[in-house]
């Protein structure tokens, strides 16, 4: 677990030095999401140098078990932001009804326009290649 | 000093008493979340919300000593979204077929989240800097507040509208998908993930994987996008 979580706190870190140094405007877990995916390819890739290269924990499955733990409980690692907003929802105070409106309308409106762009898009492709 | 004095002094001075209440109240809203058979209503992170804060609230406890013990979790945010290239490289395949669809869907859903939150705003009569941080709200907290920033909007109003644009995605979109008919998982997870960053993939991983694992990538994607469009789109208001 140490070692698959070493990993992955590596990758974080090079990611949010690669966002400061580069400037670009993506978070620096994204980027070191992107560096783990980069990971997997390679070590799959050389799967046979990788399992005398790399420590155990990182070929055998442990890092995956480690990351997946840390997804299931994704939910619980908001509580703290969110206990956090609950303080400041005085900033609503002035315009709150219509920003309650428009959160409301225009995630429900971005949640339709994407899902059926989404499956349409698909289903197009679909017909392209069943033709 | 009286004794049950100075054990709430000590309480109160380390972080374990308010990492401890975290914990709780996650387990006691996940218990919730499951008698429910995992109702979208009852969001696990909306109750556990509203629990801490109460909990802040009847005690008199500043956000800041809470947040001292609360970080340790708070922290965790960052190693978690390294982990959703787990879930990604698993289902490379699913993914990876599904490239055209994605970017289409990137492209609208970023577009629309966009313009109807500022044509929206301006209808109802909302103040510039006040739709200029309203413009990020489908996008990861720590960027919303760039994007904020950058354009002349307030940060912490931007934040406050990030988690509500989180919560309100992760509650409906179950029923909207439901309602609209669309059982693509896929879909439905990157338009979760889109609209509503970090919380709507929690909720999409509650659902299936494949549906978290494509809300992983549409959280990232729409943070990029969305830091390029929105100073273009801000740009159209008077």
């Amino acid at each position: 677990m140490i070692v698959g979580l070493t990993l992955i706190l590596a990758a974080q870190l090079l990611g949010e030095v690669l966002a400061r140094l580069t400037g670009i405007p993506v978070p620096g877990p994204v980027i070191g999401m992107a560096l783990m995916l980069a990971f997997l390819v390679v070590r799959d890739r050389y799967a046979r140098a990788a399992a005398r290269i790399l420590p155990n924990p990182l070929v055998d499955g442990q890092l995956e078990t480690t990351g997946r733990g840390l997804l299931a409980n994704l939910s619980l690692l908001f509580v703290p932001a969110g206990a956090g907003i609950v303080g400041r929802l005085d900033v609503l105070a002035v315009n709150g009804v219509a920003l309650a409106i428009i959160v409301v309308v225009s995630t429900l409106t971005t949640l339709a326009a994407t899902a059926f762009t989404f499956v349409w898009v698909a289903r197009r492709l679909r017909m392209g290649e069943g033709a | 000093m009286t004794g049950d004095f100075a054990v709430w002094v000590y309480l109160s001075r380390t972080p374990l008493l308010w990492l401890t209440v975290t914990l709780l109240a996650y387990a006691v809203a996940d218990r919730i979340a499951t008698a429910t058979n995992r109702h979208p209503v009852a969001n696990p992170v909306l109750i556990a919300i509203a629990l801490t804060a109460a909990v802040l609230e009847v005690t008199h406890t500043p956000y800041g000593t809470y947040f001292e013990g609360a970080q340790f979790v708070h922290f965790l945010l960052g190693p978690a979204t390294v982990a959703l290239a787990f879930p990604l490289y698993e289902y490379r395949a699913t993914v990876l077929r599904a490239l055209a669809p994605m970017l289409a869907a990137l492209a609208v859903g970023s577009v629309v989240a966009l313009t109807s939150a500022l044509t929206l705003g301006h209808l109802l009569g909302v103040p510039r800097e006040v739709i200029v941080s309203l413009a990020p709200k489908s996008v990861t907290t720590g960027v919303a507040m760039g994007i904020a920033q950058t354009l002349g909007g307030d940060p912490t109003l931007a934040a406050v509208l990030v988690m509500l644009t989180g919560m309100t995605g992760g509650i409906l979109v179950t029923p909207l998908m439901n309602a609209l008919r669309i059982r693509d998982m896929r879909a439905r997870g990157f338009a979760a993930g889109l609209a509503a960053h970090g919380v709507g993939t929690a909720r999409a991983f509650q659902v299936d994987v494949v549906a978290g694992a494509f809300a992983g990538i549409a959280l990232g994607l729409n943070a990029f996008l969305t830091a390029m469009l929105a100073p273009i789109a801000v740009s159209f208001l008077k």
